[in-house]
């Protein structure tokens, strides 16, 4: 082959490689992304069978087993409380009053079925959503 | 008096790197001036060492005077964590990183007689900038050494999480390769100001990316490994920000690898490599801002302090943004019209390249899209699995598809029939792995798909050390044993990657997880196995208590016992996961120990359990890996001592 065309045979690879990757990346970044809301934010702006993350506070005393062995506790962010429900262990550093992300799908009306809730290596570390939607609604005690 | 020791060297080592830079930078072909600007190296390694002795001292000592022991750690913690305490935190890792850049310094001082005396001077003045900077950045805004009035009686402790030999090993290694790729950016910065970058720059430069690279890959698999058995979920790679950070420089310094390879043996592609070069330490430095500074939401916590984050970025933007403006006014010197075809060992290696970085875009676009769309928006969003899976995991295909072909193709002009060929027998192994996977799990199509693409790589990559065999006689052990040993390291890079694939894929897909209230004596049937709730009880450990499940297992190959321990460090903090794993050497059963629960109205333990099929294979596949590193490293020092 002529060096033009082995010229346009590179650039010709190159654009491909290019084009697929960015399809494929602007493709992931619409429909793999997930959204973070705190629970009164919820109903207004999630989407019935969107994947969302949720956060908040483990309100104190709602945590509990229902009769599969699956952990029930209700998520708050001062404003409003969100039922969860979790098959499996929670993190170690799950506990009542800590903040806590939860992900799954949101349906209204249902209870919300976490398929992972997210775990933290530092107990004096909140999740930083969490920490945000405390800010937004003014409930912050911790560090600005 | 220690700390104050440690911290004056370090300001000796400061001021020795500044000399460095001036007197290299100044040299030009003045022999004197080289030699004075190569001692300073050395003066700089020699105190870094003194200074992070020093640190290690007063965490030794336990000296809560000094702030960042009183913060990390605490006077009843075994000797070895006291001592890995003093890089388990964000000063004593920055002064790490410090020693290891004085150190890669020193070592590029020492081996000047392997490039052009212009090359080295310049390389070795770099080496001691970027060892200033990062001097300066530690000891101005994260000082290790600071003191506190009045000095607690006793300290917080470091995160249990973080107490573990792993742990202990991986920060340093991960430096050592992140650090490292500073001298490939010192080697591209030098070449840049000296205005030439040809086959014997390629040759000096080698090494030293392969030792940085060879030094991620571990830092990286023990990092991989360390999430597996002590995170207590069973995972061992969640596209988590700090772990990607991890991997782009990564997947830079393995495109720059191979690129290097062509530059030195047929003088193309110079720019480019020097680019690479600059870019692979770019993402080093990244790396560091995305975990130092706390702007992620990660699994990984660190301390939050925007002045840190400024003040790296503003390091990123002069390495960057300096070497770039060089780069474009410099490279186009460089160009050199490089012949050869599209089907040739160049070509496929240009595909390598191509394909690793944009790789690393990816994984830099979905490490950095919720940062943005947060600044944009202020919405909070996160880039998972769902995302990498789609964008990363099909680029990454087809790059491996074409890699055992690579190394069977001749320089300049491949024959690719004759190197299908050789791959015939390869192919056949794929088309066998998946078949044999759909015959076992019908609707299991892309895991079928992944098994064959690993088991091509790992066939392919003896199908090369195969012909090597042949090539010039009889296939004798004699002559296996003469191989180059450059043959073994690109043999076993390759085949681990295979094997890392071959396990990555078969545990994503295959794993198998339960979760179960077990009363004492209860048992439950999991993954062919009988397992049995033996016992709970309290132990007592160094620093800390633990209730400790005790656990038979008995499936086809005979009954075993087993122990899991939720862990109450004495230190104060959240209970910690000692999980339970019964290994054969390739799978492994994993049994975490959760919190007391009722069933049927008697008292039991909610038990996570997993199965982890071939999930050996990724750390082995990524010990082969690093394996091909050392082989390589030995290959290219073995060739420099005779040449």
């Amino acid at each position: 082959m002529r060096p033009r065309g082995r010229r346009f045979v590179l650039i010709a690879i190159v654009g491909a490689v290019l084009v697929a990757a960015t399809a494929l990346t602007l493709l992931g970044l619409r429909d793999s992304v997930v959204y973070f809301y705190p629970p009164s934010d919820l109903a207004q702006k999630a989407r019935s069978g969107e994947r969302v993350r949720i956060g908040g506070l483990v309100a104190a005393g709602s945590v509990r087993r229902d009769e599969d062995g699956a952990l029930l506790f209700s998520v708050s962010d001062g404003a409003a409380n969100l039922d969860v429900r979790y098959e499996g262990q929670p993190p170690d550093l799950f506990r009542e009053g800590q903040g806590v992300v939860a992900e799954g799908v949101w349906r209204p009306g249902a209870r919300f079925e976490a398929d992972t809730v997210l775990a933290r290596h530092d107990e004096t570390y909140m999740p930083r959503e969490v920490a945000e939607a405390l800010k937004a609604r003014g409930d912050w005690k911790g560090a600005p | 008096m220690i700390a104050e020791l440690g911290a004056f060297l370090a300001l000796i080592a400061l001021c020795a790197s500044l000399a460095q830079a001036a007197l290299g930078i100044g040299a030009q072909n003045s022999a004197p001036m080289a030699a004075a600007s190569r001692a300073c190296a050395h003066v700089a390694a020699g105190a870094m060492i003194g200074a992070f002795i020093a640190l290690v001292a007063v965490f030794v000592r336990s000296d809560f005077s000094v702030g960042v022991v009183a913060a990390n750690s605490h006077s009843d913690k075994p000797l070895l964590y006291r001592i890995a305490g003093a890089w388990g935190n964000h000063e004593g890792s920055m002064l790490l990183w410090c020693l290891v850049s004085a150190l890669f310094a020193a070592a590029m001082a020492r081996s000047h007689t392997a490039m052009s005396p212009g090359l080295a001077s310049r390389a070795v003045a770099v080496q001691g900038m970027v060892t200033a900077g990062a001097l300066i950045y530690t000891l101005v805004l994260s000082n290790p050494f600071a003191r506190l009035d009045p000095a607690p009686f006793q300290g917080a402790s470091l995160n249990p999480l973080l107490q573990d030999p792993a742990l202990a090993l991986h920060p340093p290694m991960l430096y050592l390769g992140y650090v490292g790729l500073s001298a490939p950016f010192s080697l591209a910065i030098a070449a840049l100001l000296e205005g030439k970058a040809d086959a014997a720059w390629a040759r000096a430069l080698r090494p030293w990316v392969l030792l940085a690279w060879t030094c991620l890959t571990f830092g990286i698999a023990l990092g991989s490994y360390w999430a597996y058995y002590e995170l207590g979920w069973g995972g061992w790679w969640f596209w988590d920000p700090v772990e990607n950070a991890s991997f782009m420089p990564w997947l830079a310094a393995t495109a720059l690898i191979h690129s290097a390879i062509v530059t030195e043996r047929r003088g193309s592609l110079a720019a480019w490599t020097i680019l690479l070069a600059i870019l692979g330490f770019a993402f080093a430095l990244l790396g560091t801002f995305l975990v130092r500074s706390g702007v992620l939401t990660s699994v990984h916590a660190f301390a939050v302090d925007p002045r840190r984050g400024v003040a790296v970025l503003a390091l990123i933007a002069l390495a960057l943004g300096g070497g770039l403006t060089l780069y474009a006014l410099r490279a186009p010197r460089l160009a050199r019209p490089s012949g050869f075809a599209a089907v040739s060992r160049e070509g496929l290696l240009v595909l390598n390249n191509l394909g690793l970085m944009v790789a690393a875009g990816v994984v830099l676009i979905g490490t950095l899209y919720p940062l943005i769309v947060e600044a944009m928006t202020d919405r909070l969003i996160s880039v998972g699995p769902p995302f990498f899976n789609l964008a990363f995991a099909p680029l990454m295909a087809a790059l491996l598809i074409a890699m055992p072909a690579a190394p069977l193709l001749a320089w300049r002009r491949g024959d690719m029939a004759g190197a299908l060929k050789a791959l015939w027998f390869a192919a056949l192994v794929a088309v066998g792995a998946a078949a044999v996977t759909i015959a076992i799990r019908a609707d299991a199509l892309w895991a079928a798909f992944g098994l064959g693409v690993g088991a091509w790589l790992l066939a392919g990559a003896l199908a090369y050390m195969w012909s090597r065999w042949a090539r010039g006689g009889p296939r004798s052990l004699r002559r296996l044993a003469a191989l180059p040993i450059a043959v073994w390291a690109l043999t076993a890079a390759h085949a681990g990657a295979g094997v890392f694939a071959i396990g990555a894929i078969a545990e994503t897909h295959f794993r198998e997880e339960r979760s179960a209230a077990l009363p004492i004596g209860g048992a439950i049937d999991f993954a062919g196995r009988s397992i049995t709730l033996r016992a709970v009880e309290d132990v007592r450990g160094p620093n800390y208590r633990a209730i400790r499940g005790v656990f038979q297992v008995s499936g086809a190959g005979g009954a075993a016992m087993t122990h899991a321990e939720r862990r109450s460090y004495d230190a104060g903090g959240a209970p910690t996961t000692e999980v339970a794993i019964l290994s054969d050497g390739l799978n492994d059963l994993y049994i975490a120990l959760g919190e007391p629960a009722q069933a049927q109205g008697a008292e039991a333990w909610t038990v996570r359990f997993y199965f982890n099929p071939l999930v050996r294979l990724i750390f082995a596949g990524a010990g082969l890996i690093g394996l091909g590193g050392i082989l390589g490293l030995a290959a290219l020092l073995r060739r420099r001592a005779a040449p």
